[in-house]
Parts: C-alpha cells; sequence; structure tokens
C-alpha cells in the first residue's frame, strides 16, 4: 500500500443548484442506506441536511465593517448538507463522496452539484504531536498519576 | 473523476483506488469467503487473487462502478470456482478408488446472499479465538479485519516484518490444525469468547494510547482501527452491553488525545490538563454508547463510567471522587487486580482523604511498577510524612522506564527536602 495511513477526520459539503423540485424518493432510501452502511463501518460519524439559505443569514466583515444580511445568498449553488467521516486516507474520504454523488448521478438524471471533502484539523496537524509518550501503565482508566503537588 | 477542468491535483489514479476501496473491503470479502471455503489462510489468498484481478484490470479498463460489488462477486466467483474444482477432484479420485481428501462442504447457496453482518462477526470470533496466544490474535484481527498490511503491523508495533508475517502465518495454521469453525461461539462459550474479542480491542487501544515509543503514525493508528473495530461491533451486537462500555470507554479516554502532551511533547496528567482541548463530539458519542449499557455492571462498562465522570467535569476540582471511589469499589469486585486497587486508592484519598486511602495502598504488591510508591508518597506527603514520601518518590524515580516521569519523581522528592540521589540515566 503506497499511502500512510492514521486516523483523519473530513467534512464534506454538498452544494448544488437550488431545486425546483423535491429530489425523487428514491435517492432518499439510497442516501439513508448508504449512510446506514458507513456508520456500520465506523466511517461516518455526524450528517445532517442545511435548510435553504433564504432561512439563514450571513455576517461578514468588509472595509473594517461589519454587516448582517438575511438569507437567501446570491450565489446560484446552496450548500445541501454535510458529512463528518473518520477515515484512514484522503482516498477514503474521497471514495465515501463518490459513492454519495453516484447515488445523485444514478437516481435523478440531469441533477449536477459537487462535494468539497475538506480535511479537519486534528492532533496530528499540531506542532509538538510527533511521538509524544502517553501516560505509561495499561490501568483500567488514565493511570494516576502522583497526583496534583497539594 | 473525469474532466477536472481546475487548478485541482490529479485524483483517483486507478490503482490507488484499488488500494483505496481494498482497505475499505477487505475485511467484507475476507469474512465472505472464510464462510464459503472454511479456512481463513484460503480466504485470504482468495481475496489477495481478487485485488491481483483489480490492480490488473481497473486501470485498463477503468474503475467499475460499484467497485465494493465488484470486488465481492469477483472474490465469491473465484471462491466457488475453486470449491467445484474440489468437488471434481473428489469425485475424480473416487472413480479411480483411492481414499478422498476431506475438503469442507461449500455452502453455495449461503455463499450467494449479500447479507455481510454475521460473516464479519464470525470472522472477528475466529480471529480473537483464545487456542491462539494475545499476540497473535492482535495480529490476525488488524490484518483480517482492519485491513493492515504486515508492515503496518510490524511499525506499529516496533517488530520485523517477517516477525509479524509468521506470526500470522502460525496463527491461520493454528487455526486449520484445531479445526476451528468458523461460526459465533456455541451459547455455552458466548460470553468468554465476546471478552477475547474485546480484549484484542481494547489491547490494541491501549498499545495506541499509552504509546511511548514509535512514529507519530502509531499512536492515532492503533487507537483509531480500536475504535472503528469496537464500532463495528457495536454494530453487529447491539444487545451486549460490555461491547458499548468498551466503545464508550475508547471514545471518552480517545476524547483526551490532543490534551495528554503540551507544545513540547511532554506528557499532561488527567488533573492538569485543559479540559477546553479534549474533543467533545468524542465525548458525546462515548456518553452516548454508555447510555446504552445503563444499569449493567461488566468491566468496560465500570470503567467508561469512572471515564465519564471525569469527561463531566468542567474542571478537575469538580470531579465527583465520591462517585469514582464507589465505581473503583464495584470494578475491584467485579475484575480485581492491584492497579484497579491503586486507582481505587487515589480515588479514595481524592474523596474521602489520604488517611483513608493509605490503608489500601499499603496492602498492595506490585512490583516494579514506579505509579505504586508515587501515589503512596503523594498520600504520606498530604499526611505530613515528609521523609518517608520523599523516599517514596525516590523509589518511584528509580522504578521508571520513562525520563518525563523520572524527573517529575525527583521534582517531587526535591520537593520534599534534601535533593535525592540521582538514579538511573537521564535519556
Amino acid at each position: 500500500m503506497s499511502e500512510r495511513i492514521c486516523v483523519m477526520r473530513y467534512l464534506t459539503l454538498l452544494k448544488g443548484p437550488r431545486p425546483a423540485a423535491p429530489p425523487p424518493p428514491g435517492l432518499m432510501d439510497a442516501i439513508m442506506k448508504l449512510g446506514a452502511e458507513a456508520t456500520a463501518v465506523g466511517a461516518l460519524l455526524e450528517t445532517a441536511g442545511l435548510a435553504p439559505s433564504a432561512t439563514g443569514s450571513r455576517v461578514e466583515v468588509h472595509g473594517g465593517a461589519l454587516s448582517v444580511t438575511d438569507g437567501p445568498f446570491a450565489e446560484a449553488k446552496e450548500t445541501i448538507s454535510y458529512a463528518l467521516y473518520e477515515v484512514r486516507s484522503r482516498a477514503e474520504a474521497v471514495e465515501w463522496a463518490s459513492r454519495f454523488m453516484k447515488l445523485h448521478r444514478d437516481l435523478w438524471p440531469g441533477w449536477e452539484g459537487e462535494v468539497d471533502v475538506l480535511k479537519v484539523f486534528g492532533p496530528e496537524d499540531m506542532p509538538g504531536a510527533a511521538g509524544a509518550p502517553g501516560a505509561p501503565g495499561s490501568g483500567p482508566a488514565d493511570p494516576p498519576g502522583p497526583g496534583p503537588a497539594s | 473523476m473525469d474532466e477536472g477542468g481546475s487548478a485541482a491535483g490529479p485524483a483517483a489514479d486507478p490503482r490507488h483506488v484499488v488500494e483505496t476501496v481494498w482497505r475499505m473491503e477487505s475485511a467484507r470479502i475476507v469474512a465472505a469467503l472464510a464462510r464459503i471455503v472454511g479456512d481463513l489462510g484460503l480466504a485470504e489468498e482468495l481475496a489477495q487473487d481478487t485485488l491481483v484481478i483489480a490492480l490488473e484490470q481497473w486501470p485498463a479498463d477503468g474503475v467499475p462502478d460499484h467497485p465494493p460489488s465488484w470486488l465481492m462477486a469477483t472474490a465469491r466467483h473465484r471462491a466457488v470456482d475453486l470449491l467445484r474444482r474440489q468437488a471434481r477432484y473428489r469425485r475424480k479420485l473416487e472413480e479411480v478408488g483411492r481414499a478422498t481428501p476431506a475438503a469442507v462442504e461449500p455452502d453455495l447457496a449461503a455463499g450467494l446472499d449479500d447479507y455481510v453482518g454475521d460473516d464479519l462477526l464470525r470472522l472477528i470470533f475466529t480471529t480473537c479465538h483464545p487456542v491462539l496466544s494475545t499476540e497473535a490474535r492482535v495480529a490476525l484481527t488488524l490484518r483480517l479485519l482492519g485491513g493492515l498490511s504486515t508492515a503496518e503491523i510490524a511499525r506499529a508495533y516496533l517488530a520485523t516484518e517477517s516477525t509479524v508475517g509468521q506470526r500470522i502465518t502460525r496463527a491461520k495454521r493454528i487455526l486449520a490444525e484445531r479445526r476451528i469453525p468458523i461460526e459465533l461461539p456455541p451459547p455455552a462459550e458466548a460470553a468468554a469468547r465476546l471478552a477475547s474479542v474485546l480484549e484484542v480491542i481494547y489491547l490494541i487501544f491501549n498499545e495506541g494510547y499509552a504509546a511511548t515509543a514509535g512514529d507519530e503514525w502509531m499512536r492515532p493508528t492503533l487507537c483509531g482501527e480500536a475504535l472503528r473495530l469496537g464500532r463495528i461491533l457495536a454494530g453487529l451486537a447491539p444487545h451486549e452491553p460490555e461491547v458499548h462500555g468498551l466503545v464508550a470507554l475508547m471514545e471518552i479516554q480517545a476524547s483526551r488525545t490532543a490534551a495528554r502532551t503540551d507544545r513540547d511533547g511532554n506528557p499532561v496528567l488527567l488533573p492538569d490538563q485543559d479540559r477546553g482541548r479534549w474533543d467533545r463530539l468524542l465525548i458525546r458519542r462515548g456518553l452516548a454508547s454508555l447510555d446504552r449499557a445503563a444499569g449493567t455492571l461488566g468491566p468496560y462498562v465500570l470503567q467508561a463510567e469512572i471515564a465519564a465522570c471525569h469527561a463531566r467535569a468542567a474542571t478537575a476540582a469538580d470531579t465527583d471522587w465520591d462517585r469514582i471511589a464507589t465505581l473503583y469499589a464495584v470494578l475491584a469486585h467485579v475484575s480485581p487486580s492491584p492497579v484497579v486497587e491503586l486507582n481505587r486508592a487515589v480515588a479514595v484519598g481524592n474523596a474521602y482523604g489520604p488517611q483513608r486511602a493509605l490503608p489500601i495502598v499499603d496492602g498492595l504488591d506490585l512490583p516494579g511498577y514506579a505509579l505504586l510508591p508515587a501515589v503512596r508518597g503523594d498520600l504520606l506527603a498530604r499526611l505530613g510524612r515528609v521523609a518517608q514520601a520523599r523516599r517514596e518518590f525516590e523509589r518511584a524515580a528509580a522504578l521508571t522506564r520513562n525520563a518525563r516521569e523520572r524527573e517529575l519523581f525527583v521534582a517531587r522528592a526535591a520537593a520534599l527536602g534534601r535533593t535525592p540521589p540521582r538514579s538511573g540515566q537521564r535519556s
């Protein structure tokens, strides 16, 4: 195997046009089934759908000034859902996202959209994370330290 | 991925896709094959054949639309083929009137259903079979259920590849020689066999959690593998409270990973950890797993309950030591060990004071275990018995093999009076 594996989290964001019609029911069933499968193998930690941006707001800083604008946002694309995966490589996260998008391709003819697969910073990305020793011993919980010097 | 059209780097090299999908699916493929052919070694060989075919075909013909189904169908096809050839071979032998070699009776129809959950359960009960040594169980489980290569397992355990390879080969041979069936354990053995599975998973977790050597890859990988196996097991055996207890324990312990070392890589003990760096998602998941096991008193559930007490405390001062001491008392009944008693002493000392805890520690014998004199020293110091406390910390400093811990004990001893003699090398 070519790539070093490590436990990583990826946030995936599904983006697509504001649909004129609701998605076909077959697609929703297939998405639920895929989600159950990804959960069963320990890869999917969390997922949820997002309401249209019309129900949200945007808070911005531009030119040193803060402004708040209620949705809908001007962009043609809406963020439709998110998922948080815990996987062993970027390629695994991409594979889950691909399976998810193939369902859209196969069950919703004409639909177009994208999933951004973004790495969540983890302890492995922090300075001083490399190979630091943990507490010794193999007690049932964190082994007791010598206790606070009180 | 077809036309990129953007500045994004190339993705989806077919070879890379094969490797990725393989790692994701190999446990299920091996599990299905093991049920069809009844032998782990043969199942793994057939699975490897399938991988080779994918590596040949996908780069040439493109990645199939549904890679997992392709792999599973190809693997089953090869298994059924092999069994047919074996059956033909046996018939031929019978025709020429020689003895028939024993072979598994293939359950061809069973090989064609699509449900893999039970296959995975059968596989993990087999790789964790008590007939194997603990080391062999761990290696075989990481290989067949984690999809880790021999090289990766070797790196995680700081062993040579040939050592790990031999361990795995020997384990498969023992299972074959002892005719261990690949099946769910019979009811009479279920509890003991499940305990063995849970032990293997927790050992893998602890190897990563308590890692004092190895590269930065090791700790998160082993902890992550153990968590993944635990989550899978919880999905397959949802009515087993101890499985949820183990998952809860691992999720809550893993939630502290970022806080367990400071910027310089020094260990930070639980009371001193910055709780803002604890992973709230893992804590939430851990507490939810614990809820599913509520009201039961198995050793993993009890340990998870203790971990949960720490997780629920906003600051170290908020820790419910009273409850932790009670939980340790129950744990000492359910799963007695000197280490549990030592932990109970710490909890009792924090809940009711050092004079109640000291008798517990005085009754313990843990040769070579530095934390015993360290805990004793701390209790004596709090009772004002300074000279005795100093001696205990000097003893702890001499016993520990961890340089940073030694510094800590030497400092505690020094703070209690004259500088102690340096024992051991600073490394």
